[in-house]
């Protein structure tokens, strides 16, 4: 294997699910400015609920591509009914409450999430149904022109399922950045995010609003579960992965759909780099985490030198 | 210089004293009747009562903390009233979301500057006609048929609300990077652009200088003259409220002082009062 390519490409992937994940939280600041902890757990539940629909199915001997398609359909509708529930319940009371008594709301959110998802699947982890979906699987081993086939030079393993990941995860990122650009809904979308009373006095309903984000934010999650639990397992522990949108969130800015996308970019490549890299440099069991840190590592350095991010508006207030 | 601020735009036969009926006895558009509003212990509005009469231009004044704010807030939804009612068009309401004020035909603008910062000129009017669009939303996102029959159609009207603003040059540019003078301009197009019926401007000339205030009184009366639009307004500058206005109510500390003309409003002891700070 020519192992930096093969690094290089490998963080890509990765780099473009980070993005996927960062996108669901850029998704609901810019709406509500609120920092939604529960993203990572909604990426649980929604892949939990598409696995566990599935089994169900399976369980009346409906299987294979069109029960899986189902399953999604159905996932979706428990996603939208989701949104319709956190508009509701949470995020009406709480309108014109300080964004930290939001912020901790999605906290309770999370727990009710998890608490939800135990007692309705259990707590054992599942397996992705990916073939079903009519995800490929499997990998080929391609050689880069220029190269020779000679000893390992040129060769770059390929997962099918890495290449679908990042087509996939390409299409919704390019789909949602033109609904926010082009269409009625995106331009109130763009105007909630930049003054909730103007956007009232034109006749903009943010209820209708906040379930139309939380409900994109859902099917973001739902994309971003499939892909991960395609690549381990479907379980709690997956929320971990969200944590790993703060970096990115820090790199690109809260508040810009291309910034999710490099600073997913860079975290991922940096990710896999530091592990080829700096882990042989660093002596000690320091070196064999690189991977872990690395990307909060980068996001200091950021924080220190450009707090906005790359692409996030910089606020400039008048005293 | 309140004198000739405005009225050598104003055509003689447009002017109120000359116009068949006066403002008192035009048709009730807005009535707000026996209104208080209060934020824990703070009594911002106490049973307030006047009405806005269709056509007309009508000045809120008063002094800082009077309630001013809080009635336009009343009015269009975003507060509501513990007491009294408003009734518009003939419908009497306490409780009304912001949606459906802008729904019915209130539209307005704000006393520090609410513009979408990231937006350019023309997608900020252009989300002034969010109401006005009736296609769903699919059809939107495939930008084609009849919702781009539409969108064109809405900017059509947008580029005459741009036209009348005279605001050509800073279609393309992001609101956040305009002078605060142009700010409040585009601010104005985009409450235009919903084609309202009644138009609450919240202090539209804080902060300019005089040539700036010449242009905007200019707008107001034109918006009034020609789109026949029913305006009231929350203004400091007493020479353009004396000039623009057809009818004026004071408040103070939360309480109707007086209501009248402004030469009326002008020799009333309570507002000379409320203004000098006598001591009761």
């Amino acid at each position: 294997m020519d192992l930096l390519i093969q690094t290089i490409w490998e963080g890509l992937v990765a780099g473009v699910l980070y993005a996927l994940i960062a996108l669901g939280f850029v998704l609901i600041f810019k709406a509500s400015s609120v920092f939604n902890f529960a993203q990572g757990i909604m990426v649980v539940f929604s892949a939990l609920t598409l696995v566990g629909t599935y089994e169900a199915l399976a369980y009346r001997e409906i299987t294979g591509f069109p029960a899986a398609m189902l399953a999604l359909i159905i996932t979706l509708g428990v996603m939208y009914v989701l949104a319709l529930g956190i508009e509701r319940i949470v995020l009406r009371p709480l309108v014109n409450q300080p964004d930290i008594i939001l912020f901790m709301a999605t906290f309770g959110l999370t727990y009710l999430l998890i608490g939800l998802g135990e007692a309705i699947f259990g707590g054992a982890p599942k397996t992705m149904i990916t073939s079903e979906l009519g995800l490929p699987t499997g990998s080929t081993t391609i050689t880069l022109p220029g190269m020779g086939p000679g000893g390992s030079e040129g060769l770059v393993l390929i997962q099918h399922l890495d290449v679908a990941a990042a087509v996939i995860a390409t299409i919704m990122i390019a789909s949602l950045a033109a609904f926010f650009q082009y269409t009625r809904v995106g331009r109130a979308l763009r105007a909630v995010a930049d003054s909730h009373k103007a956007a009232l006095s034109v006749g903009i309903s943010l209820n209708h609003i906040w379930v139309i984000v939380w409900f994109t934010a859902g099917i973001v999650a739902l994309v971003t579960g499939i892909m991960w639990g395609a690549r381990s397992d479907v379980s709690f522990a997956l929320q971990i992965i969200a944590l790993k949108a703060l970096p990115v969130l820090i790199l690109g800015g809260f508040t810009s759909i291309p910034g999710a996308i490099v600073g997913g970019l860079i975290i991922g490549i940096g990710e896999k780099l530091g592990e080829l890299y700096l882990a042989p440099m660093i002596l000690g069991s320091m070196g064999k985490g690189v991977e872990s840190w690395i990307a909060y590592f980068i996001a200091l350095g950021f924080l220190m030198f450009r707090p906005q991010g790359l692409f996030g508006d910089k606020i400039i207030e008048r005293i | 210089m309140a004198d000739t601020l405005v009225s050598s735009d104003r055509s003689p036969d447009a002017a109120p004293e000359t116009e068949p009926p006066a403002a008192a006895d035009r048709e009730v558009l807005l009535a707000v009747s026996n209104v208080a509003l209060s934020f824990g212990g703070v009594k911002a509005i106490q049973g307030v009562s006047f009405d806005i009469r269709k056509g007309e231009i009508r000045a809120i004044i008063g002094p800082n903390g009077a309630g001013k704010t809080s009635m336009l807030n009343c009015i269009n939804g975003f507060y509501h009233p513990q007491e009294g009612t408003i009734t518009f068009k003939g419908a009497t309401r306490r409780r009304m979301r912001p949606y459906e004020a802008a729904s019915q035909g209130i539209g307005r603008t704000f006393q520090n500057v609410a513009l979408f910062k990231g937006m350019s000129t023309l997608d900020n009017i252009m989300a002034g006609r969010t109401l006005k669009m009736k296609r769903g939303f699919f059809w939107h996102l495939l930008r084609h048929g009849p919702a781009m029959a539409e969108e064109k159609a809405h900017r059509h009207k947008v580029e005459e609300i741009i036209d009348f603003l005279d605001i050509q040059a800073i279609r393309r540019t992001p609101v956040g990077k305009l002078p605060y003078g142009l700010q409040k301009r585009v601010e104005l197009g985009r409450a235009l652009a919903m084609e309202p019926e009644l138009l609450l401007l919240d202090e539209p000339m804080a902060g300019m200088n005089l040539e700036e205030k010449e242009d905007m009184s200019r707008f107001i009366l034109d918006v009034n003259d020609q789109l026949g639009t029913t305006i009231a307004l929350i203004e400091h500058d007493m020479g353009v409220v004396m000039d623009l206005s057809d009818r004026v109510v004071v408040l103070d500390h939360g309480e109707l002082i007086a209501d009248g003309t402004p030469a009326e409003v002008q020799a009333n002891q309570n507002v000379i009062d409320a203004y000098l700070g006598v001591s009761h």
